[in-house]
């Protein structure tokens, strides 16, 4: 089950060669596309939207240093904590210590990338603590041991007849596959869970900086009675979660909604400005705000991938991507997947133990098409290709062809010759009408034969004799 | 209007027939072509695998064989995507400022030359075929060409021009792609060749030779009966 992202290679050809598995894939992703065209049709402004959201990404990313600041102010200033992660051990150990201090045997958890990236389920188990899952997907994936494929849809791999299946096995019900008995199931479960535990954690869609407010987006509610039925409650962002207003929020909630689900909005967002005040009838009684780092300034160092930072994490780019819709999420041996994951999984863990990823794609830029914050995609995985090559972290041979290949084509007169002289060998080795047989290429599709005559040399031949201009 | 030529280095040596109809396309259109023979190649190849350093010294002498063309036309959405697109991002060069600018906004894909720069849709060819048109994804979504190519298509008399479901999904063939992941770009064609499949069309159509080898190069393995065809080869063949 530990999948790395140097395994893609292997993990992709498993997958594409699963028909079941593509199935599931296709239909999902499918939907969700469908879904998200329905209701992106009826906003006229889209456009607009994508472009007024990209300026203030970019604003919020290139003043990231002063957003941050604000940010953390304006939390203490509402009665809340901040702590600034480093990295993965740093975060996690401070939620840890919470439980410890707390002393809390199980932690409530809603949704969270950030959660997954730093690994903080299993650094509560090996301290002894239950991390329940709450978010039905995240639920369902738990209780199999998995990860998740899917930004947005965590166990999108996995057909309601298995999870009926790995209800039965696990919890003794009668088998059932039909979602709303599987739903009630995990409610009833998971209810019990909410009333006892001490500590809830959150991740965060966004965080204003002027007001200090994070803000969740869900539907199953379960995020809110994680953020506010315990005592404390420990919401985990990283650093670019940021957004410089509490005005900007309408435009990115818009975007955010149709673009991963299809929906005008989710049926919850929760925002939450510091623990429960005086007077006030609900929340916890402390908030606590980590700001996680984990790689991301090393990001922002770098302004030909620091776009990537915009990322409001819909989902979009996966179900629009022809190779995520073949191979699925866990081919890409990280939390983050499809073009997005292709993108930061090099960035977060080193482009050597990922470098399969960036070439992972066709550069067809369907990604960077849908992006609601129009980042260019697959053109930073170009950049990510560049540092692999200017590292020399590409193959040998790959290396020596393509600099035989510049050579050639920067001279003129080497190029002619060159494929004068292997039309010379083709016809003297009677190959010439013989398709080329090129590994990787030829086991499934013909690849064509060398015309006879280039086409430079049928204008020439044409100019002599005069019937060219 | 003299127009060069910009002929990609797939098109040169595997599909000249691609080039010649297009000499005979623009001829009808009235301009004079001129065929600058120091051209080889974009240096696609190599920028999308990374090698920049390469990329660039072809981008250079690109600029070099191009730098006094009035319009450069090219038979293909990804090797003109490159110059318009990608060039200015790795040629960082302010001394090239100047001619980079010209030469990017001189050079145009053909189907965008004939309907927006010549104004032309209808070359007087009749091709009596039921076709489908797959969306080159660098001549789509890079340069946002959509209509001129069906526009030139409809103006054919007594062709029919039926649309795939997704014609805007890509083939799978992205360069270094198809061999380097061969299982992801042959699933890719599969389906690609479903939707084709679909319309009955006898031909696809497409505005890139490397997309229709990889089309074509998975339609002709299996054994079906659909015929790859470069738009330029339908409209120059028949006029």
């Amino acid at each position: 089950m530990n999948r790395t992202p140097g395994q893609f290679k292997i993990l992709a050809s498993e997958n594409v060669a699963d028909p079941r598995l593509r199935r599931t894939f296709q239909s999902a992703t499918g939907h969700a596309l469908g879904q998200r065209a329905q209701s992106v049709q009826r906003v006229p402004e889209w456009e607009d939207l994508r472009d007024r959201a990209h300026r203030i990404k970019e604003e919020a990313v290139e003043h990231l240093d002063s957003y941050l600041e604000k940010l953390e102010a304006s939390v203490i200033r509402r009665g809340g904590r901040v702590f600034w992660a480093r990295d993965a051990k740093e975060a996690s150990r401070y939620v840890v210590e919470l439980c410890r201090r707390l002393q809390a045997s199980t932690v409530v958890k809603s949704k969270s990338m950030a959660a997954e990236e730093i690994g903080l389920a299993e650094a509560l188990e090996a301290a002894g603590v239950e991390p329940v899952e709450t978010d039905l997907g995240e639920f369902i994936i738990q209780v199999a041991g998995e990860t998740p494929s899917h930004i947005i849809a965590p166990a999108l791999h996995m057909t309601r007849q298995q999870i009926g299946n790995l209800f039965h096995e696990k919890f003794g019900i009668p088998y059932t596959d039909v979602p709303a008995e599987l739903c009630a199931f995990a409610r009833q479960r998971l209810r019990r869970q909410f009333l006892s535990a001490r500590l809830g954690v959150s991740g965060v869609n966004f965080a204003a900086a002027d007001t200090g407010t994070i803000v969740i987006v869900e539907n199953e509610g379960n995020a809110r009675l994680c953020t506010s039925l315990p005592r404390v409650h420990v919401a985990i962002m990283g650093l670019e979660k940021v957004i410089p207003r509490f005005s900007d929020l309408p435009l990115f909630l818009r975007l955010l909604a149709r673009s991963s689900t299809g929906q005008r909005q989710t049926s919850y967002v929760s925002m939450i400005s510091g623990p429960r005040r005086e007077g006030e009838w609900d929340g916890p009684e402390e908030f606590h705000l980590v700001l996680l780092d984990n790689g991301r300034s090393d990001i922002l160092a770098d302004p030909r991938v620091r776009r990537s930072l915009y990322c409001i994490r819909c989902g979009a780019c996966l179900n629009t991507c022809p190779i995520y819709q073949r191979v699925g999420g866990h081919a890409y041996g990280s939390v983050y997947s499809g073009p997005i994951g292709s993108v930061l999984t090099p960035l977060f863990q080193g482009l050597e133990v990922a470098k399969d990823l960036p070439y992972a794609s066709s550069l067809c830029g369907s990604c960077s098409n849908i992006c609601p914050v129009k980042i260019d995609l697959h053109h930073q995985l170009l950049w990510l290709r560049e540092k692999l090559a200017s590292r020399r972290a590409t193959p040998w041979q790959e290396r020596l062809a393509m600099s035989l290949f510049a050579a050639g084509m920067k001279d003129p007169a080497l190029y002619r010759m060159g494929s004068a002289l292997l039309r010379l060998w083709l016809k003297a080795s009677g190959k010439s009408k013989r398709p080329f047989a090129v590994p990787g290429w030829s086991p499934t599709r013909d690849f064509p034969a060398l015309a006879e005559t280039s086409f430079r040399q049928w204008w020439a031949d044409h100019r002599q004799q005069g019937e060219g201009p | 209007m003299n127009v060069s030529l910009f002929i990609p280095c797939l098109v040169d040596q595997f599909f000249p027939s691609v080039g010649i109809n297009l000499v005979k396309i623009l001829r009808k259109a009235g301009v004079s072509v001129d065929y600058p023979r120091e051209q080889t190649c974009c240096g696609q190849p190599a920028f999308n695998s990374g090698y920049h350093e390469e990329a660039t010294q072809l981008a250079r002498r690109f600029l070099e064989v191009f730098g006094e063309a009035e319009t450069i036309v090219c038979p293909s959405g990804s090797c003109t995507s490159m110059v318009k697109v990608f060039y200015p991002e790795i040629l960082q060069d302010p001394g090239l400022g100047r001619q980079l600018q010209e030469v990017t906004a001189r050079t145009r894909e053909f189907s965008d030359f004939l309907v927006n720069v010549m104004g032309i849709k209808d070359l007087g060819v009749a091709f009596p075929h039921r076709v489908t048109y797959h969306d080159a994804c660098h001549l789509l979504r890079e340069l946002g060409v959509h209509r001129a190519p069906r526009e030139l298509i409809r103006h054919v008399r007594g062709i029919e021009l039926v649309e795939m479901e997704n014609s805007d999904a890509c083939c799978g063939f992205g360069g270094a792609f198809s061999v380097k992941f061969p299982e992801i770009s042959t699933a890719m064609a599969q389906d690609k060749s479903a939707a084709i499949l679909q319309t009955e069309a006898e031909y696809v159509v497409a505005n890139d030779s490397s997309c229709l080898m990889q089309i074509g190069g998975y339609l002709s393995r299996q054994g079906l009966p659909v015929k790859p065809l470069h738009l330029a080869d339908l409209l120059g063949e028949n006029l």
